[in-house]
């Protein structure tokens, strides 16, 4: 499918700049110029798949689906999927988050909405998808939906609502259910609303672009020169403290997905178990002290950290067993 | 004069929608009461789900997104 960016990188650094194939720079600069324009094309139509998703599952319907239904369990499961679908805004993860209790949403599968909503989101899977194929990105998306599913439904168990904030609690008590159904206000349809999806999707690219070509330009320049197995030897020795080294060391940076990916995937490539590695993305991207922060408004530190350890537990424990699997 | 609020939490999307708001009324040649709401609780009563909002004369008329110059325009 991306067999033109490669010959489009092969004529422009091999011919173009006539750099030699097989220098470090030569191949430091191909794998730059591939890898960016795969992964922008790969960006931009995932977006916009998503926005097409969202268009018929806009946030305020999927909030009426989980607390219409009685689910049996499932609605864990059904929190995580839609965390998944939603784009991720850590501004909006504060109002959502009393949406979902102001509608009487139990708070574990609020919780399995915030864990995967950052966890698995549309430029991490387009990233995914670029650098490490189709199956490693079902296994990353799969396992973040699974981690919030579980996740949520543990914070679930803990009774933790005496610790949300009071002005929350207060909401919490007031909260009743929606009942009536979800009515789509817009009349337009899907071919109406295209150019508005299309100028969104490109608007996002646009705006992290910047942070696609600093991630692959570090991990270009990483390929051409940190030599192979160089982590290996130090971190990929499948040594069992490297999955919550890696992970602890995750949870404070608050990294980018599409500025991170291109770095883990040289980290992979030299060497570092693709568990570990996963478990150091996930909690990059889905924890960080600038959401706990937010958070902040709305519960207390130590539901915060409540919050923090479970979800860092769970990504050391997928870490583990993605090592043993994969 | 017409009252238009900006509910954000104070991310660029926020911003942005801020700045074109602003811009949309210079090329209207219109003059308004523009606020930026950023307090929480005062967000909430608006009974949102998703950040920034664009709020016309206690209207509703955008939200999750930052809306385009000429978006804005065709509701002022």
């Amino acid at each position: 499918m991306f067999e033109w960016t490669q010959a489009f990188a092969d004529w422009l650094i091999y011919k173009v700049f006539n750099i030699a194939p097989d220098s470090s720079l030569g191949e430091a600069l191909n794998f730059f110029v591939y890898d960016t324009i795969k992964i922008l094309v790969l960006l931009f139509v995932i977006v916009f798949i998503m926005g097409v998703v969202n268009m018929y599952f806009p946030i305020e319907r999927l909030k009426n689906y989980l607390n219409r239904k009685k689910l049996y369990g499932l609605e864990y499961l059904l929190g995580s999927t839609f965390g998944a679908i939603t784009p991720f805004c850590s501004c909006s993860s504060v109002p959502l988050f009393i949406g979902f209790v102001q509608g009487g949403i139990p708070l574990g599968v609020t919780f399995s909405f915030l864990i995967t909503s950052p966890l698995v989101n549309e430029v991490a899977i387009a990233m995914f998808l670029g650098l490490f194929g189709w199956k490693a990105t079902l296994i990353y998306a799969g396992s973040g939906i699974i981690l919030g599913t579980l996740g949520g439904w543990i914070l679930g168990k803990f009774n933790l609502e005496p610790l949300l904030s009071d002005w929350v609690q207060k909401i919490l008590n007031n909260s009743e259910a929606d009942t009536e159904e979800y009515q789509d206000d817009s009349k337009q349809s899907l071919v109406q609303r295209l150019p508005d999806i299309t100028k969104e999707a490109w608007d996002l690219v646009k705006g992290i672009l910047i942070y696609v070509i600093i991630g692959i330009g570090i991990g270009a320049a990483m390929h051409g020169y940190v030599p192979e197995n160089f982590f290996a030897e130090y971190l990929g020795s499948g040594a069992w403290w490297t999955v919550p080294l890696a992970v602890l060391l995750a949870v404070p940076m608050y990294a980018n997905a599409a500025g991170i990916v291109p770095v883990i995937q040289v980290f992979v490539a030299k060497g570092v178990p693709l568990g570990t590695a996963i478990a150091f993305m996930m909690a990059t991207v889905g924890l960080s002290i600038p959401e706990g922060t937010l958070l902040k408004k709305v519960m207390s530190w130590q539901l915060i950290a409540i919050f923090f350890g479970v979800v860092t537990l769970f990504i050391i424990l997928s870490g583990f067993l993605f090592n043993i699997l994969l | 004069m017409k009252s238009i609020k900006i509910l954000g939490t104070g991310c660029p999307k926020c911003k942005t929608m801020f700045n074109n708001v602003n811009e949309a009324l210079k090329n209207k040649g219109l003059d308004a009461n523009v606020e930026k709401i950023e307090d929480i609780q005062e967000i909430m009563k608006y009974n949102v789900l998703s950040t920034p909002v664009l709020v016309i004369d206690e209207d509703i008329k955008v939200k999750g997104k930052a809306a385009s110059v000429s978006e804005i325009e065709s509701y002022l």
